[in-house]
């Protein structure tokens, strides 16, 4: 070998062992907050204020956190809200999804390029620009501080009709002319071949209408001033200003981990699915 | 045309609704709204039409400052964001073990509560009597002194939200920018190398050239994304944002519209216009920026 070989082989190494350990530092920074967050809430309230110098581990976890954080605050009830608007959401905008990519793709009727375009455009509004006029509607419908308040306006998401549309096109006609022939109907063939073979697309919209529906924080806070309907990014906020006392902060962290493990363990399980829906349209809403 | 043709609009017709009532209605009526003066929101009833809400939020202090964080906000973080985007997604696509494990790890913020996770950054950099924060601990450590970055200075504030915002929206531009580099075909790799190209050169008349679309969708979506910032903020300084001077545009109209300040939709609406008119102007940018740079 020659000593020129040998060089740019230790270069190499020492290249190799640089991105490794950049890679290592940002794993750090992604996972320290919630390795912090973690320890804190199993550390005890009096543990906590005296540690002039956080401590790095505890010698004596406690879950006394956790309890107060269902007993002390309605953290319990929050998660319910959250979890009855994020399926009934969900559920609403995978019916309202389907059946206007259904027409989109699969049915001829006048003026459909023409509303697929409208609905195309609306892609571009930011929700910030209609949450005032929609603050006023259900302000004026006497819906505030009700689930139809929180989730009507949260429903309609043009982007996801899109991407089932793109997928549903992908369907040959030939399957659909086989169908009519045997007499289906256009309900049946939605549901018995469109829907299974599109099942991957219907997987990634309801994920990341989940994610956002539980991260979903400016509306609920607009519509919501009665802590019976909060959700939880409100009731966090809720808990950290007027729940524990501002000096709790272990409490406050056990509830910010029961708010977070729910996330965290579907995006364990569907990694793969949550991570391809993402990259094929997701942006952090 | 075709028979079936009610049939079809059934089937839109629960999106028509939803879309009508909640996104082209709105839509319009916020453009109405923000061009009545003197709107009442209790008895409904506004005294004249003109420019003054725009004349009014343009002279409010807090909206001057909104817009301000607003701006702070953006240039810092989408170019750092992105920029270490890519130097993270390059190093994760130059390794094969542990890529899968590092990829896991550095998705996690997305699917993380806003509002929770900025909790705990919260009380990293908060300075409280018990104790001056981990953060500070460190700083103190390199021989700084300890610096209050929730209630404190305004610079120590603005990096506190920068930093929580670059480490909220990073998931998501090293995912697109790792599935990006993955797809560049390897053989314009192997040529590269068979004519003695170095790396640093192959990196940028290759790797950049082939992901620049990408990069330019990550910005545009980032700018987006960051002209819309208000959650962090919230997270980690707090409802009362004009009191610590972090609000930013969306905040402000959230406090115009409901709250202690709240009750003034016009406001509310002139501000979201301005957004707006700020948002497509960066698009426009952008997009005549990226035919100019983009290869193809």
């Amino acid at each position: 070998m020659t000593r020129r070989d040998t060089r740019g082989k230790i270069r190499g190494v020492i290249g190799r062992a640089a991105v490794y350990i950049g890679l290592a530092f940002w794993a750090v920074m992604v996972l320290f907050p919630f390795y912090w967050m973690l320890l804190t809430s199993i550390k005890g309230y009096g543990a906590y204020n005296s540690e002039h110098i956080p401590a790095f581990f505890t010698l004596a976890p406690t879950i006394e956190n956790y309890v107060s954080a269902f007993t002390t605050v309605p953290l319990g009830g929050y998660f319910i809200n959250t979890v009855i608007f994020t399926i009934a959401t969900t559920a609403i905008m995978l019916l309202v999804t389907v059946f206007s990519a259904f027409a989109f793709s699969r049915l001829n009727f006048r003026g459909k390029n023409l509303v697929f375009i409208l609905f195309l455009a609306l892609m571009m509004i930011p929700s910030e620009l209609v949450m005032v006029t929609n603050f006023v509607t259900i302000t004026n419908l006497s819906l505030r501080n009700t689930f139809p308040g929180l989730i009507l306006p949260s429903v309609a998401s043009v982007f996801y009709i899109y991407l089932l549309k793109e997928n549903f096109s992908q369907i040959p006609d030939n399957l659909y002319y086989a169908a009519k022939v045997d007499g289906t109907s256009d309900l049946k063939y939605l549901f018995k071949v469109m829907l299974p073979i599109c099942r991957p697309t219907i997987i990634t919209i309801t994920i990341l209408k989940v994610i956002e529906c539980w991260n979903s924080f400016v509306w609920p806070r607009l519509i919501t001033d009665d802590a019976n309907y909060f959700l939880v990014s409100n009731g966090i906020q809720e808990i950290r200003e007027n729940g524990f006392g501002r000096d709790n902060i272990p409490a406050m962290m056990a509830s910010v981990v029961i708010i977070s493990v729910p996330l965290i363990v579907l995006f364990l399980i569907f990694r793969k699915k949550i991570m391809a829906g993402v990259s094929r349209g997701g942006t952090k809403i | 045309m075709d028979k079936r043709s009610p049939r079809a609009w059934l089937y839109l017709l629960p999106a028509i609704i939803f879309v009508t009532c909640f996104m082209v209605y709105p839509l319009i009526d916020v453009f109405i709204y923000s061009f009545e003066e003197g709107y009442n929101s209790a008895s409904q009833t506004f005294s004249g039409v003109g420019t003054f809400n725009y004349s009014y939020i343009l002279r409010d202090r807090y909206f001057l400052q909104a817009v301000k964080n607003t701006f702070i906000l953006v240039i810092i973080t989408v170019p750092l964001s992105t920029a270490l985007a890519l130097l993270i997604s390059t190093g994760l696509n130059s390794i094969n073990a542990l890529k899968r494990l590092f990829q896991t790890v550095y998705f996690l913020p997305y699917v993380t509560n806003t509002l929770a996770v900025g909790l705990v950054f919260m009380i990293l950099f908060k300075k409280t009597a018990y104790t001056d924060g981990l953060i500070n601990l460190l700083i103190n450590l390199v021989g700084g002194g300890s610096v209050d970055f929730i209630d404190g200075p305004y610079w120590a504030k603005m990096f506190v939200l920068c930093f929580y915002t670059i480490w909220v929206v990073m998931p998501f531009k090293v995912l697109i920018l790792t599935g990006a580099l993955a797809s560049v075909n390897p053989q314009y790799y192997a040529a590269a190398r068979i004519d003695g190209a170095s790396k640093r050169r192959i990196f940028t008349r290759i790797t950049l050239p082939m992901i620049s679309p990408m990069i330019f969708y990550l910005i545009i979506t980032g700018f987006i994304g960051a002209f819309k910032a208000y959650s962090d903020a919230v997270a980690l300084f707090g409802t009362d944002l004009n009191a610590s001077e972090m609000n930013t545009i969306v905040g402000y109209i959230y406090d115009m519209l409901y709250g202690s300040s709240g009750g003034y939709p016009s406001y509310a609406s002139a501000a979201a216009i301005v957004l707006l008119v700020i948002v497509l102007t960066i698009t426009c940018i952008n997009s005549m920026v990226s035919r100019r740079y983009v290869y193809y």
